[in-house]
């Protein structure tokens, strides 16, 4: 993927997604597509979040929520089943986390340094309704 | 989906707004998208009842306002289409946020923009006080005199601003009332001449080509926008006028009709000349007879085209001249007119000699009449007899009340 030279671009405010022609894109996965450097999937933005979301598949129930409601696509699902997050582009919003309807949630929010490993250990307990 | 021919006659009764409506029917523009508004409405209007009556294979597309307007248009040639509308005053007003988005990606859109006054006080009326709101938003502008100029720059337009070296929008701009409801004989063109001449939309960069995905505006900061503004920049200054030229060249091929970048009238012996725009120049150039025949040698210039400015051209056919008189149709609101402005600057540096001096006139459609143009030619005698200018730099034509006089 050859990086481009300021003087390099065609005319206009556009970019190209892929390099050359490309064909069934709808059948092909995002990580197997050929994306060019100007593609904002080859770009990470991952600076620009300040706390991230951790996925606990201990108590995911796949429904999905989550993957639509995402609105930068960072939610990674495969074959209906959510198998993490794309942490080059979430930005940390926490909309995955709010409609997440299992108890406890499946996704919570962490400072960005927390450690994946020490917050699944110490995941909050299923909230009893008091009766 | 097909479409029907129109048979005209050599020579239609229009005003400058059929003429343009007419022109878009006959380019076959895709998409027309457009809020209405005094005077310019007819043109819109027109075409959609083009497309309705089956005269044109295009879409019209009805918005809530004209940065909407504009918007679509933006969305619709982004897409790949041939995109034109219109609009005036307070919508042009309305747009102008959008007219940078157009230019700045390289959209080929014709937008005609019927000259008429900006509120307030609200005043339907021409002035050219939004076709100079436009000049620095990147498109070019062509200014037609009559109707017959509207419907022929139309076709100019389409042709010079889609070319692939070009790629920038284009206005064509002509006097609310004066050009827009003054029906005068126009001389036509066949559907397939006027086809021929504009040529199949050849898209660039298009977002329905799915085989090549594309963005369209994108953002860039201070390492990369500079050089996008230069480029564009640098295309509008060395492309479009060899292009405005050859579309000029080769629409007088097809119509035997005659444009120039610079319209000169009586200029090769004059002594004075006014230079003005839109419909003010068929009177300029009529009394500048009139006073050649009292032995007063008058010319007159009309800017065909105001941007990108004929800058080298101005300089040539102005140097020689001993005073000018330049128009502004706009109120300068705390310095002196564009127009002036920007023929102050063509002259200077060239060692010319010639006396300028600058008005203000016609706001709000108020008329610019021969008495008026007479009185100038004798003012400019009067500068070049002197040697000197013998007024103020910037005076008012045809105001009540006691004489204004600035700078």
């Amino acid at each position: 993927m050859a990086k481009k030279g300021w003087d390099e671009f065609e005319i206009g405010a556009m970019l190209r997604t892929f390099d050359g022609k490309i064909d069934d894109i709808a059948g092909t996965r995002q990580e197997d597509r050929a994306y060019s450097q100007n593609s904002s999937y080859t770009a990470s933005v991952s600076d620009w979040r300040l706390i991230k979301p951790v996925f606990n598949k201990d108590y995911c129930i796949d429904c999905q929520f989550c993957w639509i409601y995402c609105p930068d696509v960072s939610i990674i699902s495969r074959d209906k089943k959510l198998i993490g997050v794309d942490m080059d582009h979430c930005k940390g919003c926490g909309i995955c986390v709010e409609v997440c309807p299992t108890n406890p949630k499946s996704l919570l929010m962490f400072p960005e340094q927390a450690e994946e490993e020490t917050v699944i250990a110490n995941w909050p307990k299923k909230d009893e309704e008091e009766a | 989906m097909a479409f029907d021919k129109m048979e005209l006659k050599d020579v239609e009764v229009w005003d400058g707004n059929y003429a343009a409506a007419q022109a878009l029917r006959q380019a076959q523009v895709d998409v027309v998208a457009a809020y209405p508004i005094t005077p310019s409405t007819p043109i819109v209007e027109g075409y959609a009842k083009f497309t309705a009556d089956g005269y044109v294979e295009g879409e019209f597309v009805m918005v809530e306002s004209e940065h909407a307007a504009m918007s679509a248009c933006i969305g619709a040639a982004a897409a790949g289409g041939r995109v034109a509308t219109a609009t005036s005053s307070q919508g042009f007003a309305l747009m102008v946020e959008t007219l940078y988005q157009a230019s700045g990606m390289r959209l080929p859109i014709v937008l005609n923009v019927v000259n008429r006054a900006l509120a307030a006080p609200l005043n339907v009326n021409g002035d050219h006080s939004d076709m100079y709101l436009g000049r620095d938003s990147g498109w070019i502008q062509l200014d037609a005199f009559c109707p017959q100029e509207a419907y022929d720059l139309n076709f100019i337009g389409f042709k010079v601003c889609e070319d692939h070296e070009v790629r920038l929008p284009c206005m064509v701009h002509q006097d609310g009332f004066m050009t827009s409801h003054t029906a005068q004989g126009v001389k036509t063109l066949s559907d397939d001449a006027a086809y021929g001449f504009v040529g199949e939309y050849k898209p660039m960069n298009d977002m329905l080509d799915f085989e090549h995905p594309v963005t369209h505006g994108v953002q860039t900061e201070e390492d990369w926008h500079f050089e996008h503004k230069a480029r564009q920049h640098n295309d509008l200054m060395t492309k479009v006028m060899p292009k405005i030229q050859a579309a000029f060249d080769d629409f007088e091929k097809l119509s035997g009709r005659k444009y120039n970048i610079v319209e000169k009238y009586d200029m090769d012996d004059a002594d004075v000349c006014v230079v003005c725009m839109g419909t003010s120049v068929e009177t300029a150039r009529e009394v500048a007879g009139e006073m050649r025949a009292k032995g007063i040698k008058a010319g007159v210039v009309g800017l065909r085209v105001i941007r990108p400015f004929p800058f080298f051209e101005i300089a040539e056919t102005l140097k020689d001249i001993k005073a000018i008189a330049v128009l502004d149709r706009s109120s300068p609101n705390g310095a002196a007119g564009m127009l002036f402005n920007e023929i102050a600057g063509a002259l200077f540096n060239t060692g010319t000699k010639a006396l300028l001096s600058g008005y203000v006139y016609g706001l709000g459609g108020r008329d610019l009449t021969k008495k008026h143009l007479v009185d100038l030619f004798n003012e400019l005698q009067a500068n070049a007899n002197a040697g000197k200018v013998t007024t103020k730099l910037q005076q008012f034509i045809g105001v009540r009340g006691p004489k204004l006089a600035y700078l």
